[in-house]
């Protein structure tokens, strides 16, 4: 399944996912390949699956059946902190934080984990210099370093949320799967956070999954649509905005997809 | 304030912590007459600091850590007995037995909720207190071991009756247990700990490997566990049952909640506080002082915690905060 | 060996009665409650002092030491339970054992700690042997009548969850509180009822059980750790479950009493840790249960 054009090659494959609880096939059958540089959007009403297919790429879950490549490398049977550790990183839908720990701590400790400090017990946590100075570079990139001493707790929402962002990219990730990153964010805000995904670099590959289709159009260049645990089709913006049957599937569920 | 001297600031020593040290050596040699209470204090210390490696930096609530406790004193104690009797090398034949114990457990406490674990903790310290029981031909039994008589500390300090020097080398490993573990805490591995016990996903998430970092961090614990019962042994010249009583794993858990979980000088503190109430209420009331445990426990919990410390906010009614 | 199987299983339905008031509390408020071995021992005594001192008859006690236990239920679910359903485990916990050390060391101020002695009426007393040798079945009338109780509870209390509207509302708020409110079900009704009938059912159990395990102060220490075994194992989303978690570990226990006594309940201890690694959910809990 290899292709020999950088530009086109696969870095993140799932073939054949298939997920099974007790008597609900939640995912089936269904496989996604993501470009090395991808814009990638992964659409379709509540309920789809989309969340446990990430939850099933990132190993949260043990798929029924399919098998995952990470950049060649089959990943099926890997541990999900090794998967981050071979620089597949996700963001939570709800927040997944660390409420007694400041956003400079947090930073500092995934960064030092990143770097491979986890393990060092007698040195303090700020020593390394280069640690403080990724955090600071994170803190002023994701707008965080005004409140970076508070306890991650009081915050407000949307500094959780950039915080939650800020995780993910402080684990320096070569495939980033966002899992609707702009939710429940106040419309002030959602500025910031937009701008920070659109700036990521060219070469990490990201997976976005977002209700809101203005985002999901000026960020993609490739969609794929996902209702009831089945791929519907997949395909450029253009494509999918014009296609019938993702309109039917959205119209039908009170959205549009006449957009871009 | 730059990130990195934000981070460096909750490592660094403050004012305080060496006056406190200070005076805890000062104490025994100002006050002679209470040096076994402070030796007391010392071991207790070092026991519910233990107990905050894993309950209030790792978030696994263990009602059985007196498993260690009483593991690393009686090995001590049968070590001095029967082997050789220098405190020190007691001391660390004890921790490592408790050491070795504790790196069998942690496989207990890797998975399972609340409940299990604390399941599975106590039925650690139960089948200790059983084998202890049952193996009466090594540990005596009910009855216990008598007469562990202790050779010099350091080939020159000689344990007698008034406790000087027990209270001077229970203070001294203490405070170097102390030390270590306070190094441990502010590290990077410290820090993961502490996102384990705060969001056991989101770890998992970025990359650190939740189980062996339980292990570690349990194995630790029941190290420092089993130093505090080798000193108890050592300093008192006996081991009984009482080590590993569910009494203990309840009590030094009640001691570390009222010192404060997380900051390690919980440990120290709820200690002092504990022994010198025992003290006080056991020659009011001798029988009944498990009574007032309860209704001080009662108390805590229904008035909340994180206000024990802060009397200005035990009239005042619960905000809304709390846990995120 | 048959004998052996009839003790181990009276043992277990026994053991049933006293747990299943956790396991359904914990399930339903998801509250780690180590004083359940209180209300337990609160039945028991109020058994053995309503019979000594008030001379009433044995079988009149044990409703009324449910009555009387389901009573502190409720009044303790309603005044000191009830605020702390949202606290971290970790209080929960240390409140509980808070209760016990004080019901504890209060029945020992008041009434001692000598083991209290249960009469049994005439007709409980004695004992039926059926068969002979090696397939004897030595059946104490005293335990076939807490059989015979005991399962004529089980079945009632699954009828009372699975046909009455009561259990439907239980069910309901067990599976998810908010909506169960919000389909305008009282749940605060639901807790406090689930409680004291949970409560009461340990007095019961504490009654009938007061002559088998023995009663004394410290009753609540000691079997603290077997009811909670019967929950972790068994798991909190039905009654069969703890049913039959109750059952295999009366039978382990009086077969590994019997067999090997020198490692007596080591073998319960150690099992149990194997099964909750094992299975962390518990043994018997449904699949995607709680």
């Amino acid at each position: 399944m290899s292709t020999t054009l950088n530009d086109t090659a696969t870095v993140l494959s799932a073939q054949g996912m298939v997920m099974r609880f007790g008597g609900i096939t939640a995912t089936n059958n269904v496989t996604l390949n993501i470009r090395k540089g991808a814009r990638h959007a992964l659409i379709g009403p509540n309920g789809a699956g989309k969340t446990t297919l990430i939850n099933l790429l990132t190993g949260v879950l043990t798929p029924t059946e399919g098998r995952i490549t990470l950049e060649g490398q089959d990943i099926t049977r890997l541990a999900p902190n090794q998967r981050v550790r071979r620089g597949m990183v996700r963001t939570f839908q709800i927040n997944q934080l660390f409420d007694s720990l400041t956003p400079l701590q947090t930073l500092a400790l995934v960064v030092s984990q990143h770097h491979g400090l986890g393990l060092k017990w007698w040195q303090a946590l700020g020593r390394n210099r280069q640690v403080a100075e990724r955090c600071e570079q994170l803190l002023a990139q994701f707008h965080l370093t005004e409140v970076m001493n508070q306890q991650t707790r009081v915050l407000a929402y949307g500094k959780r949320r950039l915080l939650e962002i800020a995780i993910a990219l402080a684990c320096e990730p070569r495939v980033l799967l966002l899992d609707e990153p702009v939710a429940g964010v106040p419309a002030g805000e959602r500025e910031e956070l937009l701008q920070t995904v659109a700036a990521l670099p060219a070469d990490v590959s990201i997976l976005l999954i977002e209700h809101d289709m203005d985002l999901v159009f000026s960020f993609a260049n490739f969609m794929t649509v996902l209702v009831n645990g089945t791929l519907l089709t997949e395909g450029t913006p253009e494509q999918i905005a014009g296609d019938p049957q993702v309109k039917a599937v959205y119209l039908g569920h009170g959205e549009e997809a006449t957009h871009g | 304030m730059s990130a990195q001297s934000s981070l460096l600031n909750s490592s660094r020593f403050k004012a305080w912590e060496p006056v406190l040290w200070l005076l805890a050596f000062a104490a025994p040699a100002l006050s002679p007459s209470h040096a076994l209470i402070i030796n007391e204090i010392a071991i207790v210390a070092l026991f519910a600091v233990s107990l905050d490696l894993i309950l209030g930096y790792t978030g696994i609530v263990s009602l059985g850590h007196a498993a260690f406790f009483g593991l690393g004193g009686y090995v001590a104690a049968l070590f001095a007995k029967l082997v050789m009797p220098d405190p020190l090398v007691g001391l660390a034949v004890g921790m490592l037995a408790a050491t070795l114990l504790g790196a069998l457990a942690s496989f207990t406490v890797m998975r399972g909720s609340d409940l299990t674990r604390l399941m599975v903790t106590l039925g650690v310290g139960l089948i200790l207190l059983e084998l202890a029981n049952k193996l009466d031909w090594l540990t005596g039994g009910a009855d216990g071991l008598q007469g562990v008589v202790m050779g010099p500390l350091l080939g020159r300090f000689e344990f007698d009756l008034t406790g000087q020097t027990a209270a001077y080398y229970s203070l001294t490993v203490l405070l170097l247990l102390f030390l270590l573990l306070r190094r441990v805490v502010h590290s990077p591995f410290g820090a993961t700990l502490m996102a384990i016990r705060d969001n056991r996903l989101r770890a998992m998430a970025i990359g650190i490997p939740v189980n062996a970092r339980l292990a570690a961090s349990y194995t630790l614990a029941a190290a420092v566990a089993g130093a505090a019962g080798a000193l108890m042994t050592q300093t008192t010249g006996f081991a009984s049952l009482d080590l590993f009583e569910f009494h203990r794993s309840a009590d030094v858990m009640l001691i570390l909640v009222i010192g404060g979980t997380g900051w390690l000088y919980g440990g120290v503190a709820g200690a002092i506080v504990f022994k010198l109430m025992q003290d006080a209420i056991s020659s009011i009331t001798p029988q009944y002082w498990t009574f007032w445990i309860g209704l001080f426990l009662v108390v805590l919990v229904l008035v909340g915690r994180e206000r024990l410390l802060r009397p200005w906010t035990w009239f005042k009614r619960p905000s809304g905060g709390g846990k995120a | 060996m048959l004998t052996l199987l009839f003790d181990g299983i009276a043992y277990g339905m026994l053991l049933f009665i006293l747990a299943v008031g956790l396991a359904v509390t914990m399930g339903l408020m998801n509250f780690i409650n180590l004083a359940h071995g209180a209300f337990a021992m609160a039945g028991g005594y109020i058994t053995v002092l309503l019979m000594q001192r008030l001379n009433v008859p044995f079988l009149v006690c044990l409703p009324l030491a449910f009555l009387g236990s389901a009573l502190l239920g409720a009044v303790l679910e309603r005044t000191l339970y009830r605020p702390l359903y949202h606290k971290p485990h970790l209080d929960q916990v240390l409140f509980s054992i808070g209760l016990v050390f004080m019901a504890v060391a209060g029945v020992d101020y008041f009434i001692g700690s000598t083991q209290q002695i249960v009469q049994l009426p005439e007709w409980l007393k004695g004992r039926t042997e059926l068969g002979s040798d090696g397939w004897m079945l030595g059946m104490g009338h005293y335990r076939l009548f807490i059989v015979a109780v005991c399962a004529a509870l089980t079945v009632a209390l699954q009828y009372l969850l699975t046909r009455t509207r009561f259990g439907s509302q239980l069910r309901a708020s067990v599976d998810d509180q908010r909506v169960a409110a919000g389909m305008g079900i009282n749940v605060n009704i639901v807790f406090l009822s689930t409680f004291a009938v949970g409560s009461g059912l340990a007095g019961l159990g504490g009654a009938l059980g007061a002559e088998v395990l023995g009663l004394d102060p410290s009753f609540p220490l000691k079997f603290m750790v077997y009811f909670l075994i019967v929950v972790a194992v068994g798991g909190t989303s039905s009654i069969t479950g703890p049913l039959l978690a109750a059952l295999l570990l009366g039978i382990a226990d009086v077969a590994g009493k019997y067999y090997i006594p020198k490692l007596g309940a080591f073998i319960v201890y150690s099992l149990m840790i194997a099964i909750l690694i094992w299975r962390p959910q518990g043994l018997f809990v449904r699949k995607g249960g709680k």
